[in-house]
């Protein structure tokens, strides 16, 4: 158990340290890049969980996928690499505001979760991959939500076409 | 299941560490001794020019959307491909309805010139 413990932290550290990364650099190519560690250290969350299936999704399309669309959406936009993004000159009563409601936000999750029946299982019992199990479901019962899927892809890149070739 | 894992963290480990101490000594032994052009933008051995800070092109955005979009097609074909064997040809007729789909799209795309690079 010591040892799941270690990583758990090593990744729950990454993940925290990187993700205050992308919100308090003042450049935007930093908070990107600290993204990247984010997703990363979530992904290795998700092997925690048994998630085996979800963590190298989350590589392959997050890491290699999204974090470049955001990268490129940076470059596209134009003198916003240069803009310092500063938290500072908001007014008081915005900051009050905005902090009224992440706390909120924050005590509703923590409510949430401590209500939460967690399903318990022990972690290192759990030896086989979720690809599998994945495969045979996605094919058979949710056969519909797959077909859902390459119609919302092709939506996505008829739209992206259409937005990108407009001017 | 962590220990199947174990490979992995060594060599994220080992990758990490190996990356830290090669900056470390570099820093160390390394003399410091700078010229303008040392200290200049490395453009191919050319005379840096402009600002790097330029818009780019759009098309840049539009090949990122085509590779997601097929990034995600491709994790779709995992659990597939192992379970082909077991599901047999309408899981096989499945994917191929998902693929031509999305080759539609990208037809379309190609047909209509969006992937010109001019």
């Amino acid at each position: 158990m010591a040892l799941y413990d270690v990583i758990f932290y090593l990744f729950a550290t990454i993940v925290l340290v990187s993700a205050g990364g992308v919100v308090f650099s003042r450049k935007m190519m930093y908070s990107a890049f600290s993204l990247l560690f984010t997703f990363f250290g979530v992904s290795g969350l998700y092997v925690l969980l048994s998630a085996d299936f979800i963590a190298v999704t989350q590589i392959m399309v997050y890491v290699g996928g999204i974090l470049v669309l955001i990268i490129f959406g940076v470059m596209l936009t134009t003198k916003i690499t240069g803009v310092d993004i500063k938290s500072g000159t908001l007014g008081a009563f915005q900051m009050g505001i905005a902090g009224l409601a992440s706390l909120a936000i924050a005590v509703f999750m923590i409510i949430m979760s401590m209500n939460t029946q967690w399903m318990q299982k022990d972690p290192l019992a759990e030896t086989s991959t979720t690809v599998e199990a994945i495969g045979g479901l996605l094919f058979t019962e949710y056969l519909l939500a797959f077909g859902v899927a390459a119609i919302l892809l092709l939506v996505a890149f008829i739209g992206a076409a259409l937005i990108a070739r407009r001017k | 299941m962590i220990e199947t894992y174990l490979p992995l963290i060594i060599m994220l480990v080992f990758g990490f560490g190996i990356a830290v101490v090669f900056m470390l000594l570099s820093e160390w032994l390394g003399a410091r001794r700078f010229t303008p052009g040392k200290v200049s933008t490395y453009e191919s051995g050319m005379p840096p020019r402009g600002t790097a800070r330029e818009r780019f092109s759009v098309k840049f955005y539009m090949i990122a959307v085509s590779f997601i979009v097929f990034d995600v097609e491709v994790v779709f074909m995992y659990p597939w491909a192992v379970q082909l064997g077991t599901l047999g040809i309408s899981a096989f007729i499945a994917m191929m309805f998902f693929i031509a789909i999305l080759f539609a799209g990208y037809f379309w795309e190609l047909r209509k010139g969006g992937l010109d690079w001019d």
